[in-house]
């Protein structure tokens, strides 16, 4: 964590904040997909799952 | 950066992921299949069981007056035995699959937030992500849980959107009331922190006018309790497979990004 000069931090903190938003954006779209999306197809295939881990369902 | 972050988080949510199908199908998948016999009318709850007869022998006038399908038939019944259906392979198969993408979505997110902190000098380590894990599994499904119990099928419940607007905001007040216990400075942030753990479960959960589910109490209190021990187990794995993934190159988490 220190070993990193104050310029490196200032430059990797620009491009990590990227990734961490484009990541964090991609889990949403995963969670969103498979938890609360209500189509009837992705409804009945995420069903179990979503009882399970305490998803609203129905 | 990117890919490192990629890696690790679907890495652990892989992990995490099939845990949590195996764990579900041994404890949790069997008490749900036995609440949709109630759901579908199989069997019904309050039928006066003559325990002088094989349960399940019929009981025409209770299931006529609960679920006209099943008048006359000979599945009517309460049964405190679960199912024993063998394994589906087409609807367990999605199972897996989509605990695989859910713990992914959440191995994301954990990783991102992980990623922020670590860019702002919090060490991460493969015990830290347990710690991590645990108060993701609280964000995510304990406080949910607080307001809106794991829903068995067949349980009554109001408007789904509705639901999943207070679940949702519920997360999200829940995991930045957490990050401000963990990383705020003094009281002004603490206190915020429980203003904001609170105030979901204040407002509180829509829940419907009145209660006319098919199930049994006991089954829904036992998926209740085992949906949340699952979820703790899936989390905690989580967590520590993100920590550990993430400390393995400490390093080149915060060099400059070269791809």
């Amino acid at each position: 964590m220190t070993l990193s000069t104050p310029a490196e931090r200032a430059g990797s903190a620009t491009s990590s904040l990227g990734a961490i938003l484009a990541a964090a954006l991609l889990g949403a779209a995963l969670i969103f997909t498979a938890g609360l999306a209500q189509s009837e197809a992705l409804h009945d295939a995420a069903h179990d799952v979503r009882h399970a881990t305490g998803f609203p369902c129905h | 950066m990117f890919k490192r972050l990629i890696s690790s988080a679907l890495l652990a949510g892989a992990a995490a992921g099939l845990i949590a199908a195996l764990l579900q199908f041994v404890f949790v998948q069997p008490v749900l299949l036995h609440a949709e016999l109630y759901e579908t009318g199989e069997l019904t709850h309050f039928v006066p069981v003559d325990h002088g007869e094989a349960s399940g022998s019929g009981h025409d006038h209770g299931a006529a007056a609960q679920t006209p399908e099943a008048s006359g038939s000979e599945a009517a019944g309460s049964s405190s035995h679960a199912a024993h259906p063998g394994i589906d392979f087409a609807r367990d198969g999605l199972s897996v699959l989509f605990s695989l993408v859910v713990y992914a979505g959440y191995g994301l997110f954990l990783t991102a937030a992980m990623a922020l902190a670590a860019s702002r000098g919090v060490e991460i380590t493969a015990r830290q992500g347990l710690i991590w894990g645990v108060a993701g599994f609280a964000a995510v499904q304990l406080a949910p849980a607080f307001g809106l119990s794991p829903e068995l099928p067949g349980m009554s419940a109001a408007d789904v959107v509705e639901r999943q607007i207070w679940w949702l905001g519920t997360v999200v007040a829940t995991a930045v009331g957490l990050w401000l216990i963990a990383f705020g400075r003094n009281w002004a942030f603490w206190g915020l922190a429980v203003a904001l753990i609170l105030a979901p479960q204040l407002i509180g959960a829509p829940h419907p006018d009145e209660f006319f589910g098919p199930t049994p109490p006991e089954l829904a209190a036992q998926f209740a309790g085992r949906a949340l021990g699952v979820g703790l187990a899936a989390w905690a794995t989580l967590g520590l497979a993100a920590g550990w993934l993430w400390s393995r190159e400490p390093e080149t988490a915060l060099a400059p990004q070269t791809a």
